[in-house]
Parts: C-alpha cells; sequence; structure tokens
C-alpha cells in the first residue's frame, strides 16, 4: 500500500519564483491495486513519481509506504532513493551499457549490504529473467538487445529486488506501435500475476484506461479527478478530464430544475431541453456545461421507437469521415455541431436530416468552473 | 540546372572547362592550408637529415642529426624525463579535475559556481606567469610557502622544491586541471542521469554508484582526456624551460630550445629531437580521434532531460567544499596574490609589515615607459586580431569544401587543416623558421612570420568551431538561395556566413585570447621589434625584472580576464556554448 499526503514538490528556477510542479497531491493505492498517474506533459506525474521515488525531495507532505514513512516533512525523515526498496522503470529504461543482461539485472542484489550467495543470486535473476522472457539471453552485452528487449530488461531488473512499490515512469513511450500494445498485455499479465502495488505514469490515455485498476487524471500540477477507468471515461467530473480522455461533445445550457422522480436534471441547451444525469449537485437557474460522448450520440434515419425515455432532437448532416469500422458524422443541431460515432451501415447522404436521441445517464453535466468560465470570456 | 554551391560535381561534365569564381576560391583556400600546414613539415624533415648552412658552406645530407641526438647517453634521461612528466602532469591534472567535476556534477557540496569560475583560469592566467607565480611561492630560497613553511615550524630545510621533476609535474598539472574538469564535466553531462538514478534505486550507496557505473561509463571519456592532457603536457614549454633547465632537467621541449639557443645553435639536433616529439603528439592525437570517433558504444537512448538528483553525501560535503577552496586557493589564490603583492614593490621581497609599507605602484609606470612594452602589446593585439579572423575565414570556406561539396579528397583536407593540432608550438617555431630561413623571401625576422605561425597553429580550432556550426546549417538554406539567383559568392556571403556567426564569433574570441598567450612558437620566432607580451614576460624573467615582471603580468590577466568576461556575455547572446 502506498499512501501520498498533502504532496508539494518544487523546482527552482535560474529567474523568477520556483515552479510548483505538484502541489497538494493526494492518494491511496491500495496493496496490488495498478494505479496510475495520467495527464499530459508538464502536469507533474513525473515528479509527483520521482517525489515518492526520492529523486526529487518534496517541499512538503508525507508519503507512507506498507506502514513504513519514507517522506514527511512534519516529522523531518526523508530516506534516500536507495533505502527504499522501490523497483523503478525509467522511460529510457537506463539499461547500464557496460554490463550483461545478466549483471544488469543481478546488480540491485549485488550491491546489497546483506549479500546472498552467489547461486542464490544466480537463482532469482533467472527466475525473474525467465519471467520478462529473457533468459536464454543472459550473457548477452545489454547493448545488443532490442528496445523492447531492453525495457524487459529494465523490468527485470526492478522486479529482482522484490520491491515494496513498482514505480513505471512512461515505460512504454519509446516504443513502436505494434510492441507497444504487446508489452501492455505483458505489463499487466506480470503485475496482476505478482500482485505489486504499481504507480505508473503515462500521457497516453489508452494505455492508463487499458492496465490500470484506478487513475488519478493531473493538471496543473493538481490531481482534478481519482477513479476506475470506466469511472473516468463515462462520468468525468470536471471539463479537463472530459476533453482530455477520449472526444467528446461540450454543450452549454441553463439548470432549469431537478425531477424527483427520475432523479435527472432538466436543462434548457441550443440543441433543446434536454434531461441530464449530474454527480455534483446544480443549482437551478445557473449554468452547466454537458460532456456527452460521440459514440452516445445516436442517429437513426427512422423516427425512434417511444416508450423509453430519451432526449431527442433534429440535424442535417454536415460532413463525415469514413474510418473504417465505424463512420464519424458531424451534426448540425441549430448553431450547434455535434460529431457522433456510428456504425458503417449508417450510409445517410451528407445534407440530409436525421434523428438524434441520448440517453439522459450519458448526457453528463458538469458544474460550471470559475475558471474555464473566465477562459471562454477571454 | 543551376548548378548549386557544391551540390552539382564540381568535375561535372557540362561545359567545357569550369572556370567559376568558387573554384578559383575553393583552390586558393585549399592550397593555402596546404602551404601553412605542410610546407614547413617538409622543411623540418628536409632539416633533421642537413648539415646547418655555415657561411657560404650548403647543406649537406647527413645522419649525424639523429646519430648526435641518439647515441649521446643524455637522450634516454631525456626521453624517460619527457615521458614521466607528461604522464605525471595528466594523471595529476585528470584526477584533480575528474573529481572536481564529479563533486560539482553530482553531489550537493557548496561554493559550486566557484568551480564553474575556475574553469578559466588556463584562459586568463598564460602558462609563463602561472609558473613564475609558482617561482615565487615554491622556490626552495625564496618562496613564500617554504618561508611561512619555515617561520612556523621552526625548520631548516624548505618544504617544497619547485625546482623538480615533481614541482613541475604540480605546475603542469594544476595549470591544466581546469581543462579536465571541463572535459570530465561535460562527459559527466552527456550521461543519461537515469542510468545512475536506476542505480540508487537499486539500492547502491553513492560510492558504489559513482565507481559501478559513473567512472566506469565515463571511461571512455577518462582514457580520451588523458591522451589530450599528455599531448599538452609532453607539448608544454614553460614549465620545463623555467622549472626544469636550471636543475638540468631537460626534457624533448626545453631540450630544443637549448639546441637552438646555444652557441653556435645546433638546428639540425633540435630538428632531430622535434621530429621525435612530433612523433610521440601525432600518436596521441591519432589515438585519441580514434577513440571519440568509436565512442558510440555507450550511447544510449537518452531521457527526459530531467538535471540529475543532486546526491546528499552529508557531512562529506563541508570536506569537498574545503577541497573547492584549497583548489581554488591553489589554481588562482595564491598565484595572484603573489604576483600582486610583488608587483607593488620597488624590489622583490617576501610580504612582511616593514615591506607593506613600500607599497608603491612604479612599476606599473616603470613597465609601460619600456619602449618595447608599448610596441609588444601592439604586436600581440595585431597577432591576435588578424591571426583570428584570417583563421575563422580560410576555415569556414574550408569546412564549406569539406561539409558541402563532393570535391574528391575533401577529407584531406578536413586532416591537413586539423593536423597542427599533433605540432607542439616550439616544433611548428621551428619547422616555420627553417622553412622561411631556406626559402628566403624577406618574411624571416618580420612579424609576417609570426603571423604565418599563429595561423597555422590555430587553423585546428577554427576548423572544430566551423564544422559544428556548418554540420547544423541544412543544405536547403544554400539550395534556396541558388534557386533565387544568387551566385556563389553571394550565397556564401549572404546566407552562409550569417549562419555561420555565432560559431564564427566564439571560434574567432577563442584564437584571440590563446594568440595572446602564445610563447612557444614565439619564442623561436621573434626578433628585435616583434617581440609579443609573452615574449616580454620571458625576458623580464632572463633579466631578473621579477617587479616589473609582476606589473606587467598582473595588467595582462586583468586584460584577459574583462576579455573573457565580455566575450562570454557576448556569446551567450549569440547563443554560443562556452569555449
Amino acid at each position: 500500500m502506498l499512501s501520498v499526503k498533502g504532496l508539494n514538490t518544487e523546482y527552482k528556477t535560474q529567474k523568477g519564483p520556483p515552479v510548483k510542479a505538484a502541489q497538494n497531491v493526494e492518494f491511496e493505492a491500495p496493496k496490488g491495486v495498478f494505479f496510475t498517474l495520467l495527464g499530459p506533459s508538464g502536469c507533474g506525474k513525473t515528479t509527483t513519481l520521482r517525489s515518492i521515488a526520492g529523486l526529487e525531495r518534496p517541499t512538503s507532505g508525507a508519503i507512507e509506504a506498507n506502514g513504513r514513512v519514507v517522506y514527511s516533512s512534519s516529522q523531518g525523515v526523508f530516506v534516500p532513493p536507495n533505502k527504499r526498496n522501490f523497483g523503478m522503470v525509467f522511460q529510457s529504461y537506463a539499461i547500464w551499457p557496460h554490463m550483461t543482461v545478466f549483471s544488469n539485472a543481478s546488480f540491485p542484489l549485488e550491491v546489497r549490504k546483506n549479500k546472498l550467495p552467489k547461486a542464490q543470486i544466480r537463482e532469482k535473476v533467472m527466475k525473474v529473467l525467465h519471467a520478462v522472457g529473457l533468459d536464454h539471453l543472459a550473457e548477452r552485452d545489454a547493448t545488443k538487445l532490442s528496445g523492447g528487449q531492453q525495457q524487459r530488461l529494465a523490468l527485470a531488473r526492478a522486479l529482482v529486488m522484490e520491491p515494496e512499490i513498482l514505480l513505471l515512469d512512461e515505460p512504454l513511450s519509446n516504443l513502436d506501435a505494434k510492441l507497444r500494445e504487446k508489452m501492455r498485455f505483458e505489463l499487466k499479465r506480470i503485475q496482476r500475476e505478482l500482485g505489486l502495488t504499481t504507480i505508473y505514469v503515462t500521457h497516453d490515455q489508452g494505455e492508463a484506461l487499458a492496465l490500470s485498476h484506478e487513475i488519478a487524471v493531473m493538471n496543473e500540477g493538481r490531481i482534478v479527478q481519482i477513479g476506475s477507468p470506466r469511472a473516468i471515461y463515462e462520468r468525468p467530473a470536471n471539463r479537463f478530464v472530459a476533453d482530455f480522455i477520449g472526444t467528446t461533445n461540450f454543450v452549454d445550457g441553463d439548470v432549469k430544475g431537478f425531477d424527483d422522480q427520475t432523479k435527472l436534471w432538466r436543462m434548457s441547451t441550443p440543441i433543446g431541453d434536454l434531461m441530464v444525469s449530474s454527480d455534483a449537485p446544480l443549482t437551478a437557474g445557473g449554468k452547466a456545461t454537458l460532456s456527452i460522448r460521440p459514440e452516445d450520440v445516436e442517429l437513426t434515419e427512422e423516427a425512434p421507437p417511444a416508450g423509453r425515455l430519451l432526449n431527442l432532437a433534429n440535424g442535417v448532416v454536415d460532413q463525415k469521415v469514413f474510418l473504417g469500422d465505424i463512420v464519424d458524422f458531424q451534426v448540425r443541431v441549430g448553431d450547434v455541431m455535434l460529431l457522433s460515432r456510428a456504425h458503417p451501415s449508417l450510409r445517410t447522404p451528407i445534407g440530409d436530416k436525421i434523428n438524434i436521441r441520448m440517453d439522459p445517464m450519458k448526457c453528463v453535466a458538469l458544474p460550471a468552473e470559475p475558471a474555464a468560465a473566465a477562459q471562454a470570456a477571454a | 540546372m543551376t548548378s548549386v554551391g557544391g551540390i552539382a560535381n564540381p568535375r561535372g561534365k557540362v561545359g567545357a572547362f569550369p572556370v567559376e569564381p568558387r573554384f578559383l576560391g575553393m583552390g586558393a583556400v585549399g592550397a593555402a592550408i596546404a602551404w601553412l600546414a605542410l610546407v614547413p613539415l617538409g622543411f623540418l624533415f628536409w632539416q633533421s637529415f642537413m648539415t646547418p648552412r655555415v657561411g657560404g658552406r650548403p647543406a649537406q645530407f647527413t645522419l649525424g642529426n639523429y646519430a648526435g641526438a641518439y647515441s649521446s647517453p643524455d637522450t634516454l634521461p631525456l626521453l624517460a624525463n619527457s615521458l614521466a612528466f607528461a604522464a605525471g602532469a595528466s594523471l595529476l591534472a585528470l584526477a584533480v579535475g575528474s573529481a572536481l567535476a564529479w563533486i560539482n556534477e553530482r553531489t550537493n557540496t557548496p561554493f559550486k559556481s566557484l568551480v564553474y569560475a575556475l574553469s578559466v583560469v588556463p584562459l586568463v592566467i598564460p602558462g609563463i606567469l602561472f609558473v613564475v607565480a609558482w617561482i615565487m611561492l615554491g622556490s626552495p630560497k625564496i618562496g613564500l610557502v617554504n618561508l611561512a613553511f619555515q617561520k612556523a615550524f621552526d625548520a631548516d630545510g624548505p618544504l617544497i622544491d619547485i625546482y623538480s621533476l615533481p614541482g613541475m609535474i604540480f605546475v603542469d598539472g594544476l595549470h591544466y586541471s581546469p581543462i579536465a574538469f571541463l572535459l570530465m564535466t561535460s562527459a559527466f553531462r552527456a550521461m543519461d542521469p537515469s542510468l545512475e538514478e536506476a542505480a540508487m534505486m537499486s539500492g547502491a550507496s553513492i560510492g558504489g554508484i559513482a565507481r559501478r557505473v559513473t567512472f566506469t561509463l565515463a571511461w571512455p571519456a577518462v582514457a580520451a582526456s588523458f591522451l589530450i592532457l599528455f599531448v599538452r603536457s609532453i607539448e608544454s614549454f614553460e614549465t620545463p624551460a623555467l622549472l626544469g633547465l636550471p636543475v638540468g632537467i631537460e626534457v624533448f621541449t626545453s631540450a630544443i630550445y637549448d639546441a637552438i639557443h646555444r652557441y653556435p645553435s645546433d638546428v639540425g639536433l633540435a630538428s632531430a629531437y622535434a621530429m621525435t616529439l612530433l612523433a610521440i603528439t601525432s600518436f596521441g592525437v591519432f589515438w585519441q580521434s580514434r577513440m571519440s570517433s568509436r565512442g558510440g558504444r555507450y550511447a544510449t537512448v537518452t531521457g527526459k532531460g530531467f538535471r540529475p538528483r543532486r546526491m546528499d553525501i552529508g557531512r562529506w560535503r563541508w570536506a569537498a567544499g574545503g577541497f573547492f577552496l584549497l583548489y581554488a586557493l591553489l589554481v588562482i589564490g595564491l598565484p595572484f596574490l603573489v604576483l600582486l603583492w610583488s608587483s607593488l614593490q620597488k624590489f622583490y621581497s617576501a610580504p612582511s609589515w616593514a615591506a607593506a609599507k613600500n607599497i608603491t605602484p612604479k612599476a606599473y609606470y616603470a613597465v609601460l615607459a619600456y619602449p618595447n612594452v608599448a610596441t609588444a602589446i601592439w604586436n600581440s593585439v595585431f597577432l591576435a586580431l588578424s591571426g583570428a579572423t584570417i583563421v575563422m575565414l580560410l576555415t569556414a570556406v574550408a569546412c564549406w569544401i569539406v561539409h558541402r561539396t563532393k570535391t574528391r579528397g575533401r577529407w584531406l583536407l578536413d586532416g591537413v587543416a586539423s593536423a597542427p593540432l599533433a605540432l607542439p608550438g616550439l616544433v611548428m617555431g621551428l619547422a616555420i623558421m627553417v622553412c622561411y630561413l631556406a626559402l628566403g623571401g624577406g618574411v624571416y625576422g618580420t612579424i609576417w612570420i609570426m603571423l604565418i605561425a599563429y595561423v597555422t597553429r590555430f587553423l585546428p580550432y577554427g576548423m572544430r568551431y566551423n564544422s559544428t556550426s556548418m554540420i547544423q546549417l541544412h543544405p536547403e538554406l544554400e539550395e534556396s538561395a541558388a534557386m533565387s539567383g544568387a551566385s556563389w559568392s553571394l550565397t556564401f556571403g549572404r546566407v552562409v556566413l550569417p549562419l555561420l556567426k555565432p560559431g564564427l564569433v566564439a571560434g574567432w574570441i577563442y584564437i584571440v585570447i590563446v594568440s595572446v598567450r602564445e610563447l612557444s612558437s614565439s619564442i623561436l620566432l621573434y626578433s628585435p621589434g616583434t617581440e609579443t607580451v609573452s615574449v616580454v614576460i620571458w625576458e623580464l624573467w632572463q633579466n631578473g625584472q621579477y617587479v616589473e615582471l609582476s606589473a606587467l603580468g598582473v595588467m595582462l590577466i586583468a586584460a584577459l580576464f574583462v576579455f573573457v568576461v565580455a566575450a562570454q556575455a557576448v556569446s551567450r547572446q549569440f547563443g554560443v556554448r562556452e569555449v
């Protein structure tokens, strides 16, 4: 288990005030959980990871791993990284080019205070090399490995020390697309088998959704939402998360009121009056932004069946993009352009009218943000 | 097709004979560089097999020079001294420089900015002043360190004797240590920091990381730096001449100087020694370039450019900080202060309250009033500015030929222009002297022969600076100028040179600085009226005018310091990395 409380990390700059790279970062990763820090570049995710590793010294906060305090500003504790026993895989793999595959992997055991006997080290290293599929290359020069093999060696080196926490800093970003896909499964399998508490940093939402038990989305040094992959995608808590994860339609509107029977909110928007859902309470008479995923904007040529509670609208097909397995439709509803992801069997020509229906549960209302409102005004 | 500068084959079959200005220009530059770099060497080689011309008797073929040089029982000690001195000085410089670089780059030791500032020391304190200052500090009779030691411990003997092989190694090693520092610093910076962070996450201690990862990975850089320093040390002239010769410790450079300055001077013997020295330095330069071209093996994928975390070395950081301070004291504090002190005296005397009352700036007026000092300053400025300008322009064209055309044998031009790197200054001076004495033409004994020497000596620096910026220049920038209808000379003047400007300026500044310090070539080529500032300092030392020497030295250091600071400010503006 890893718990991070009120973590702040700053960088000194040559001129001007220090950069606040991580601000009040707080989360808990239970034992065996694959926990991902996801965000655009410069959002502070790597800084947070390096602070957990001990490679950066935070300015305040506390970090605790399996009940052991490794950093605490109030208690004045800072355990140096080489005493934390956290395994880490670096973005550049950091494979030592002057060593063989075996000696790269055995290094953590060699530098230990109470060193194991040689035979035992060999056994442990070969076991972990076998787990990542490199046991047949043990005596090869590390520089002779391909990118994917170097990546697996870096993982082996982090695993051989039987770490309390496994830290992964964008480990897949230097691989080509095909290999990345393959390593994703590999990584997931190994993590699930060993049940290691893992902290993973990436800017790739696909990776995050595919691998994680839990995701913390970060922006500008802060965590803006924590949740399961499905929750993050389907129930974004704010405009940033909705925009950063996947593609979405934003529709601004006015909140009319709450419907006690359906537990839904009524909103008036440029595409009509809609029933929407919200996780946070809205204020009647206030503003809100709707996020509707393109695959939840259903298009039909026939009139929709009656019975189900649905938001309905009419539009005109403005543009289509054929992508093979799907067709992206740009549909004009009044002054608003909605993006819809449809099955290729839908062949409505450009300029034709089309019916739109949207499940109220998939129309997620996001409370208006003061910052976002200001940005929109500017 | 319009023949785009260098892209079309210069030996193209279209057209009868390509008499275009650019071929004339390229040919002239190629010929000039070949003449400068090769002809004097040829004459030196020739001279080493010839008897000297005496009176009307023409030179004759002889093996006597080599026989004389190598049958003498002095030769073995000469070789042993040279190698011991060069190896000792370069190892000392490397050990000190690497330690400084590692502490500075990788630990949280205080006084960091100090160490980086100290790396300009060899630029602002010319070798001869550094040696003179250390004589004032470490001579067994008058050395301040020894006097202080004797007073403090009531001892009879001196603490150190600078006039010895260890003394020579100490002075030269200290003077070259900032170069080692810079070389090792860039080696450490080129290293992916996550390689060390990975070791740290694996649980390795700080010492273990330094030993098993940092220095092991830096090993090729260590070896290459050693060769660079070794070549520099074995070429070193000031230290062996001032510290070795008085007590009979000869190395190749001082033996060459000695052979020329004895009466009658023995140019043949000097040439034979010079060829041997040249063989050693060529070997060193060759291996060094071989090693750096094979350095790619340890290149790895680089990370996100995170500055490596400075490792906390606890209480050791105060020891390391103390090491910084001691180093600063040895490399600049003491040498500069002793020069300053002696420059303010009437007659040289050790610091004391009595002597402090006699402080006077008279030496400064006196030395500036010497007629040959004004001439020397003018000569130094003229040689530095015109030499630097000629080198940078010549090598700009040469680099263009090497990197942009498909001219046959262009790699040869690169090799020839870089060859003077292996030429010790003294050997260069000797070769040029022999060459223009034999050819006549009235160049010998004028300022022009010194200009020729400076331009030849600093050609490799020009090549290095221009190559770096030429490689970054996309060929399409020139091609588009040609497509716009510009001629080759117009393209070169309006597009290539302006784009090369940062490299040109940085290289020009560097050559100006090294020209002002230049002594080992000038010492064989100057005649009355063409002395440079460093030659005047040499003469003042020979005359025993220590006070005047110190005054001139302090002014030279101040002038170089101002120039270096200004140059770095300018370079930063141009976005150039430091020399």
